[in-house]
């Protein structure tokens, strides 16, 4: 599915600036593989060592967080938004 | 740097000066405000502090703020209600309240986080000041920028209580409705945020912010004579009031301002809302976030920013959380009405049924010293109490007719 990401100003320094990016996906496991293989820098700011995502970063699909469309086994739909929410919660594994 | 206080990061420890900064730029943690304790030791002494005006200021060589970015408001310093006719009900043989139903200027500890928040707001220039909000922090923010000639954009749900959105926009606050719950609100604030350069008392000013809540602790500890209590038990919505406590003691300890003793902390919500006290009671090593479906309000944050530490906190220092049922939010409200005369507000009634909760668990006991935080007065949210006392038909003007009703009714007889 083409979805497309929203990424916060504090993380643009690992993704050249760029503050949306499409993405071909259909599992936030996916996603952040891809965005990890795509931007390295990215990668301690996502997941922790356990592979679960880092306990201050919230995800949100549309304007729903995506613990509540069922985490890692939501499946995007075409044209799905995903923002990066660092640091507003300290969230839990999704 | 000349403050001898600045920002830390709370996981990778890095620090960072002061600054507003939403989390650490390293790691993307929370971040802390830490502070040179040999710098503070030199003046906080209790002998000092007795000698300053009763509001949080008397504590300021805690606070992260200089002397000429305060307000002169005296926010703070609200009464420690030693509470027998409550304890009696509750069965405590020492049991207080920490009433911040009378809390300058807005009638909720809020006004002790935004005093902080926004006197660094204008250390740092900012001409507008912002919050996401469950309704205190609205009314707080809107009425201190007042009188920091700031401009106050609030953000909340569209089904706050009336009482809280008029408490606003008196103030002349620019009030956003947010079609969705306090989480919602809160994620867009972190968005908007990040795109313009306003202080977010929640968000970019959050670790100076929640600072503020310290002084619940130090007021605590001097009016219990400089000494900490055995239990406390604190309303969580995001989490962080009650681990502010825990530092504030920790601190005073720390000082050589009181013994140090273990404290116990015992956190509470309402079961419609409570992804801390669930995860206390279930064990969890993280905070599942929820859809709240509660009366209390001021307390349904699903997604708790502290939630994380609160939990910690509150295991590691051997106490425990609790949560009630709405029924039970009225009742309790209803209780602390009827015997100390306060009235609270929705967040307190969740305190005192829970306390009642953790009472009859033998987990809070009758002759250790416990200290309840009521966090908001009652006539914000008189809503909630509709239709618990049933309306009496007018009488007519003359002696007579009140004899005839006095006839007719039967005195209730409250209390013990």
């Amino acid at each position: 599915m083409k979805i497309t990401v929203r990424i916060p100003t504090a993380f643009r320094r690992f993704t050249g600036n760029a503050d949306t990016l499409d993405c071909s996906v259909d599992t936030l496991p996916e996603l952040l593989g891809q965005l990890e293989v795509r931007y390295p820098g990215l990668q301690p700011h996502l997941r922790d060592a356990t592979g679960q995502v880092r306990p201050f970063l919230n995800i949100y699909v549309n304007e729903e967080d995506i613990r509540f469309l069922g985490g890692n086994n939501y499946r995007f739909h075409e044209g799905d938004e995903v923002t990066l929410v660092p640091s507003i919660a300290g969230g839990s594994p999704v | 740097m000349t403050e001898h206080y600045q920002l830390r990061c709370r996981e990778c420890s890095r620090a960072w000066g002061n600054a507003p900064l939403a989390s650490c730029e390293d790691c993307f943690s929370p971040l802390e405000v830490v502070y040179e304790l040999d710098v503070v030791r030199r003046s906080f002494t209790p002998e000092r502090i007795a000698q300053r005006p009763a509001n949080i200021w008397r504590y300021a060589e805690l606070l992260p703020v200089a002397p000429e970015d305060r307000s002169a408001l005296p926010v703070g310093f609200t009464p420690l209600v030693e509470s027998s006719r409550l304890g009696a009900r509750l069965g405590s043989h020492s049991l207080y309240v920490k009433n911040d139903a009378v809390c300058f200027p807005t009638l909720s500890f809020k006004d002790r986080v935004v005093a902080v928040a926004l006197a660094q707001a204008r250390a740092f220039g900012f001409e507008v000041v912002a919050c996401s909000s469950t309704g205190n922090l609205a009314n707080a923010v809107a009425a201190q920028a007042v009188i920091h000639g700031l401009n106050a954009w609030i953000f909340v749900p569209a089904d706050l209580e009336a009482a809280k959105v008029l408490g606003t926009t008196v103030y002349g606050a620019r009030l956003v409705p947010i079609a969705g719950n306090y989480d919602h609100v809160n994620r867009l604030c972190a968005q908007i945020a990040d795109r313009h350069r306003w202080g977010f008392v929640n968000v970019n000013l959050r670790p100076y912010y929640a600072e503020g809540s310290k002084t619940v602790g130090f007021e605590i500890a001097e009016q219990l004579g400089w000494r900490l209590p055995d239990n406390v038990v604190v309303p969580m919505a995001g989490g962080s009031l009650i681990t502010k406590i825990h530092k504030a003691f920790a601190e005073l300890a720390a000082l050589g301002v009181v013994e140090p003793r273990p404290v116990k902390f015992f956190g509470a919500q309402a079961s419609g809302c409570s992804p801390i006290s669930t995860a206390v009671k279930q064990n969890q090593e993280r905070i599942q976030p929820q859809k709240p479906v509660t009366i209390a309000r001021s307390l349904a944050i699903g997604n708790p920013a502290d939630g994380y530490y609160a939990l910690r906190m509150i295991r590691s220092s051997g106490g425990w959380a609790e949560d009630a049922s709405d029924p039970e939010i009225v009742a309790g409200i209803r209780t602390l009405a009827e015997t100390e005369g306060i009235f609270t507000e929705t967040a307190g009634g969740v305190t005192v049924a829970t306390a009642q909760e953790l009472f009859r668990q033998g987990r809070l006991r009758p002759d250790e010293t416990t200290v309840l935080c009521i966090t908001g007065n009652g006539l914000k949210t008189t809503d909630a109490l509709a239709g618990e006392f049933a309306a009496s038909p007018a009488i007519e003007p003359r002696l007579a007719a009140f004899e005839a009703y006095l006839g007719e009714v039967t005195v209730p007889v409250q209390g013990d």
